[in-house]
């Protein structure tokens, strides 16, 4: 998978989460939860289905590298990658 | 027409999930209505077979007026219905050409609870709208078939809904408030744990450790747990912990974990998991409304150091949660750094004192220092 290809997952489903939030108007580096407005259980679902999508689990020690929109498109693309 | 408050006048129907001549049983989702809470589904009580609709969709039903006529297993003939009380007409003017088209029963669509609302003010037929493949019908869809401005947002019936349960909780009941700093670093400790080795779907999150310490101290201070009612309170033997969820659109709703004092850590979380997932989506049952008998509010995602919560009649108290952070913490004779929450109680006074209500506290903070016994 391209980064590209990893932002439109990560965007799709956030979409599904936060449809009330436009990622081009988001800080892509600020705190993800506060960008998109999610707690800890949208955070739980949300990496539930990245895990389900790139047929890799996440682990929760793992959560902290998913930081911002952009740390955890970086993060995503290594673990797809691996 | 179910009661789902003090507070709720009426519903409006906006789906059958049944049709006439369908044999019903006990939990069934038969029909959908529309709330100032969002939408509802209604559940049927008894086995037996549905005989007639007693309301059309898009009718505003005065709680307590029958919806529909169940015959019960082995009767022959249909009981007379009770009077039926005339609908309340719904203050939107209809539309010139009204779209309407029979429900064929039983199919689910996907929906948004604001789309469902206008098509109920406007009796549009849910069946008759194709929505693209695997997308939900959204509030534009059913605007654009009444040509008319979508109305003002579902935000403000739900203020009103939240405005009068609270004033009348402010002018009812005679709260008192405690503060108590809870060392948490043992329960996150032990979610971290569980958590290591399980997929994400099977994970842990602290608010389920935070509910069945709550539920396990209640039952030995059964005054927190129940319902004020106008006899007097009235405890309940099981705790139906209500769970304070915030609204994408604004707002929140609490509804109940059911019998959260039996249930497991594991048991709780998939509870938390289905009822947050269909709160979001904006379809919760009637029960799960009225039920809970405490509710816990949690903000330790927001980045407050404590709240006080407003306890919602008619029960008689609310926990509130704030965020969990790192605090320099005596222990032993030694300063720490651990993890503490500060956790909150509103108590109401015709119920409980302070001093039972310090008691309750601190019999939950026992039961978050051994989060292995829960």
């Amino acid at each position: 998978m391209t980064k590209a290809q990893i932002e439109t997952l990560l965007q799709s489903e956030l979409y599904k989460i936060a449809p009330d939030i436009d990622v081009a108007d988001i800080d892509r580096d600020a705190d993800l939860r506060e960008e998109f407005d999610i707690d800890s259980m949208d955070f739980l679902t949300l990496v539930t289905a990245l895990g389900k999508e790139l047929g890799s689990d996440i682990p929760e020690e793992d959560y902290a590298q998913m930081g911002s929109f952009a740390a955890a498109i970086d993060y995503l693309a290594g673990l797809a990658a691996t | 027409m179910p009661s789902l408050g003090a507070d709720m006048e009426a519903g409006t129907l906006v789906e059958w999930l049944k049709a006439p001549g369908d044999a019903v049983a006990r939990g069934d989702i038969i029909a959908v209505i529309e709330t100032q809470k969002g939408a509802i589904e209604i559940e049927v009580f008894e086995d037996g077979v549905l005989k007639e609709y007693l309301a059309r969709i898009g009718d505003t039903v005065p709680v307590g007026t029958p919806l529909a006529m169940i015959s019960g297993a082995g009767d022959d003939t249909v009981p007379a219905p009770a009077t039926p009380v005339p609908p309340v007409p719904p203050k939107t003017p209809k539309p010139a050409a009204p779209v309407r088209v029979e429900t064929p029963g039983g199919a689910r669509l996907k929906i948004t609870p604001a789309a469902r609302r206008l098509a109920a003010q406007h009796k549009i037929d849910l069946s008759a709208i194709k929505a693209p493949a695997g997308q939900e019908i959204r509030l534009a869809d059913i605007a654009a078939l009444v040509k008319r401005p979508a109305p003002e947002s579902a935000g403000s019936a739900m203020r009103d809904a939240i405005a009068a349960a609270m004033s009348r909780s402010k002018r009812e009941i005679p709260h008192y408030y405690l503060s108590q700093s809870v060392d948490i670093t043992a329960a996150e400790s032990f979610v971290a744990e569980v958590n290591k080795d399980r997929p994400a779907t099977e994970r842990l999150l602290l608010g389920a450790v935070l509910v069945k310490a709550v539920a396990t101290a209640l039952r030995k201070y059964p005054e927190f747990n129940g319902h004020y009612e106008d006899a007097g309170f009235v405890p309940s033997k099981a705790a139906h912990v209500g769970m304070a969820i915030n609204l994408r659109g604004g707002g929140l709703v609490a509804p109940a974990l059911h019998d959260a004092e039996s249930k497991s850590l594991d048991d709780l979380m998939a509870g938390l998991r289905d009822l947050v997932a269909r709160v979001r989506a904006g379809r919760f049952r009637a029960r799960e409304l009225s039920d809970p008998t405490i509710t816990i509010s949690s903000l330790g995602d927001r980045g407050v150091d404590q709240l006080y919560g407003v306890i919602y009649p008619p029960q008689v108290a609310i926990l509130g949660f704030g965020t969990p952070r790192d605090r320099p913490w005596v222990q032993d004779g030694q300063i720490a750094v651990r993890r503490i929450v500060s956790m909150t109680l509103s108590a109401d006074h015709r119920v409980s004192d302070g001093l039972r209500g310090a008691k309750f506290m601190t019999a939950i903070d026992r039961q978050l220092q051994n989060p292995g016994d829960l």
